[in-house]
C-alpha cells in the first residue's frame, strides 16, 4: 500500500516552511529563544506549558503543531497514531544546562525541571500529551539526517499494523543552531491532502524526506 | 513472518561479566547494590550497583589482545569498554557475523558517555565523544561491522525498543542477523538528576514492596545475538514472538494513573504471539521501586488479565541500569525461560501495590514456555516484548 506525506513543516534559520509555503521569516533574529517565541506568537498558539519546555521540545512542539494544524489526526484513535523522531546531538543542549548546576561542588543545585529534559524522547512525550497520541514511539540518533533509516523504521510500523498514521522527522538544537522537520504519514486511501495549502501528493520515501529537508 | 531467535547473550553488571556469572549470583541470592561514599564521584552517600573496575580493565585489556588492537586501553571510556566486552562475549564464537553485510548492529543507551562532561575527563577525551553516533562509530569500527549502527535513545524503554527494532528489521528480511546491545554507566549527571526528583532509595530498592521508597541506580551492559536461523540443539531455542510500544500521553515525568497504555502494549504482544493470558508463564517487570511506577505497572498487569502470573523485578539485584535495563533484564528473563527457573524479586517482602500481582518470593524451578518483559520511562513511554520457547 502506498503511504503519503500529507503535511510537513520545516523550521530552520529563522524560517518556517509549511507544505512548501513560507510561513515565517525574520532575518534579524539571532537568538533561538526569540525565534521560537516569535513563531508561537505569530501563529497565536495557546499552550502555557510551551514556556516550560527546553529548546528542543519547543522546536519540535512547534513543528508538530504546524503540521497538525494543516492536517488533523482527529479521525484516528489515539493508539493508531505513532511518532518517531531523530537527531544528532540527543539532548546535549539541555545536558550542558543540567551539568552547569552540578559541576561546582559549592553550588550544587540540580533541578528536576531541567533534568527531565535530558532525554531526547521527551519531545515525543510533549507532542503526545498535546495531541493525545498513544501509539508507537521511538527516538533514533544519527550523525546527520538519515531519511532511509527513518523511512524503514516507519514503514515497519505500518507493515506490522502498529500505526495508521505517524508523525516523523528530525529535531536538532544545539545553542542557537537549530533544525526541525516533521511530516505526517498516512495510508494513501485514507488520506486527503490538505486543501488549504494544496500540497501535491508526495510518496513517503527517503528521497522525498531528503528533498523536504534539503530544499527548505 | 520469519521467526527471530536469540542465539547468544551476555550481561555485565555488578554481579558478573557473563550471563552465567550473573545467573549464578541470582541462584545464590547475592545483591549487587552497595553503599558508595566517594566524594569524587558524588557529593553524598548513595546506593549504587557498580561494575568492578579492576576486573573490567583486566578483561578489556585481554580483549584488546584478541583483536590485535595496538591502542591503549585507557583511550576507551568506561562505557565503551562495557559495550565492547559485552559484544565480544556474544560474538566471539560467531566472529564472522560482525563482518557480514547482512548483520545489523543496534545500540541502546540513554546517556552514552555523559560522564565526559565532568571536568576530570574533559582533558582526556574529545567533546565529540559525547555524541551517541560517535559512540556507535567506535563500537562499529572495533569489530568491523559493515553497516552503520541504528542507535536508540528512548529513556528507560530504550533496550526493549532496540530488541524490537532489530526483530522487525530481521522479520522484514532486510537483515539475517542482529547484534543488539544496551549500556549505560552510573554518573554524577544521572545520580544528581534522580536525587533532585527525590526518586532514590536510601536502602537497596524494594520493587512492589509496601515499604519501597524509590529506585537504586546501576550500570551495566546487555547484548543479544539475534538471527532468523534457529540456534544449535544444545540450547532450547527462544524466539521473539511480539513487541510493541505505547505512550501514556499524560505526563512527561510521571506514569499513567490507570496503566491502560502499558496494558495495551502487553495485550498487543500477546495478540502478536497468538497466546492467551493463561499461556504466559512469567513476567519480568520494569519494577523500579518508585511508588508510581510499581503502582501503574501492577494495574497494567491486572488489566491485561495477568494478575496470577509469577512476576519479578531484577532491579533489586543490580539496580536500574537505564538504557541497558531492557537488554540486561531480557537476557535474565530468557535465561529463566531456558532453565525453567523463577527468581525471587529481591527486596520484596510485603505486598505494596493496589492491584493483585503474583510477586515471586523464592527461587524455584517451574515449567516455563513464554515470558513478557515490560518497561516504562520518562516521556510517558511503555514497551512490552514476549519471549517464547519453540
Amino acid at each position: 500500500m502506498n503511504r503519503i506525506i500529507t503535511a510537513y513543516s520545516v523550521l530552520h534559520d529563522n524560517k518556517v516552511i509549511v507544505n512548501g509555503r513560507l510561513l515565517f521569516y525574520q532575518e534579524n533574529i539571532t537568538k533561538f529563544a526569540d525565534f521560537v517565541k516569535a513563531v508561537f506568537k505569530q501563529e497565536q498558539f495557546s499552550y502555557p506549558k510551551f514556556y516550560k519546555m527546553d529548546s528542543i521540545s519547543k522546536l519540535g512542539f512547534l513543528a508538530a503543531e504546524l503540521v497538525l494544524k494543516e492536517k488533523t489526526i482527529a479521525g484516528y484513535s489515539p493508539l493508531e497514531v505513532g511518532m518517531v523522531m531523530s537527531n544528532s546531538s540527543s539532548s546535549l543542549d539541555t545536558d550542558i544546562t543540567h551539568n552547569e548546576t552540578i559541576n561546582n561542588r559549592s553550588a550544587f543545585f540540580p533541578s528536576p525541571s531541567v533534568f527531565v529534559y535530558t532525554l531526547p524522547n521527551i519531545i515525543i512525550g510533549e507532542v503526545c500529551i498535546r495531541h493525545r497520541i498513544k501509539g508507537e514511539n521511538a527516538f533514533l540518533i544519527s550523525e546527520t539526517f538519515d531519511g532511509n533509516l527513518l523511512c524503514d523504521y516507519v514503514d515497519e510500523l505500518f507493515n506490522n499494523e502498529r500505526v495508521a498514521a505517524c508523525l516523523c522527522g528530525w529535531v536538532e538544537v544545539l545553542g542557537d543552531r537549530n533544525t526541525a522537520m516533521v511530516v505526517l504519514v498516512e495510508n494513501s486511501e485514507q488520506s486527503q491532502v490538505s486543501e488549504r495549502s494544496g500540497l501535491k501528493p508526495m510518496l513517503f520515501n527517503a528521497e522525498n524526506l531528503n528533498f523536504i529537508m534539503k530544499r527548505n | 513472518m520469519k521467526p527471530v531467535y536469540i542465539l547468544n547473550d551476555n550481561i555485565i553488571t555488578s554481579l558478573g561479566f557473563t550471563t552465567a556469572e550473573n545467573a549464578s549470583s541470582l541462584d545464590s541470592g547475592i545483591i549487587g547494590i552497595r553503599t558508595i561514599n566517594d566524594q569524587e564521584f558524588y557529593p553524598g552517600q548513595i546506593q549504587l550497583s557498580l561494575v568492578d573496575t579492576v576486573q573490567l580493565d583486566l578483561k578489556f585489556s585481554a580483549v584488546l589482545k584478541v583483536y590485535q588492537k595496538n591502542i591503549p586501553a585507557d583511550s576507551f571510556t568506561r562505557l565503551e569498554k562495557l559495550f565492547i566486552l559485552s559484544i565480544h562475549d556474544v560474538i566471539k564464537d560467531h566472529i564472522v557475523i560482525a563482518k557480514n553485510a547482512r548483520t545489523l548492529l543496534v545500540i541502546s543507551t540513554t546517556k552514552g558517555n555523559i560522564n565526559l562532561l565532568e571536568n576530570r575527563f574533559k582533558a582526556i577525551f574529545s567533546h565529540k565523544r559525547l555524541y551517541l553516533w560517535e559512540l556507535g562509530r567506535i563500537i562499529r569500527q572495533f569489530f568491523g561491522f559493515v553497516n552503520t549502527p541504528v542507535i536508540i535513545s528512548n529513556a528507560c524503554i530504550s533496550g526493549v525498543v532496540a530488541v524490537m527494532t532489530a526483530t522487525r528489521f530481521l522479520q522484514s528480511g532486510a537483515f539475517d542477523h542482529a547484534v543488539v546491545t544496551g549500556g549505560d554507566i552510573a554518573s554524577e549527571f544521572v545520580i544528581s538528576g534522580f536525587q533532585s526528583f527525590q526518586a532514590l532509595s536510601t536502602k537497596p530498592c524494594k520493587p512492589f514492596d509496601l515499604n519501597r521508597t524509590g529506585l537504586s541506580l546501576g550500570e551495566g551492559c546487555g547484548t543479544m545475538l539475534l538471527s532468523t536461523i534457529s540456534g544449535t540443539a544444545e540450547v532450547s531455542p527462544v524466539r521473539i514472538a511480539g513487541a510493541a510500544t505505547t505512550n501514556d500521553a499524560n505526563h512527561i515525568s510521571g506514569p499513567s494513573r490507570t496503566g491502560e497504555e502499558l496494558s495495551h502494549a502487553i495485550k498487543t504482544v500477546m495478540k502478536q504471539a497468538m497466546v492467551e493470558p493463561g499461556q504466559i508463564s512469567y513476567i519480568s517487570a520494569h519494577g523500579t521501586a518508585t511508588s508510581f511506577n510499581d503502582e501503574m505497572e501492577s494495574k497494567a498487569v491486572e488489566l491485561s488479565g495477568l494478575a496470577h502470573v509469577p512476576l519479578n523485578s531484577f532491579k533489586g539485584y543490580w539496580g536500574h541500569t537505564l538504557g541497558a535495563a531492557g537488554l540486561v533484564e531480557s537476557v535474565a528473563a530468557v535465561f529463566s525461560l531456558r532453565n525453567n527457573t523463577l527468581y525471587r524479586s529481591a527486596g520484596f517482602e510485603i505486598p505494596g501495590v493496589s492491584a493483585p500481582v503474583n510477586v515471586i518470593t523464592t527461587n524455584h524451578p517451574a515449567s516455563l514456555t513464554s515470558c513478557i518483559k515490560t518497561a516504562s520511562g520518562f516521556g510517558g513511554c511503555n514497551a512490552a516484548i514476549i519471549y517464547q520457547k519453540d
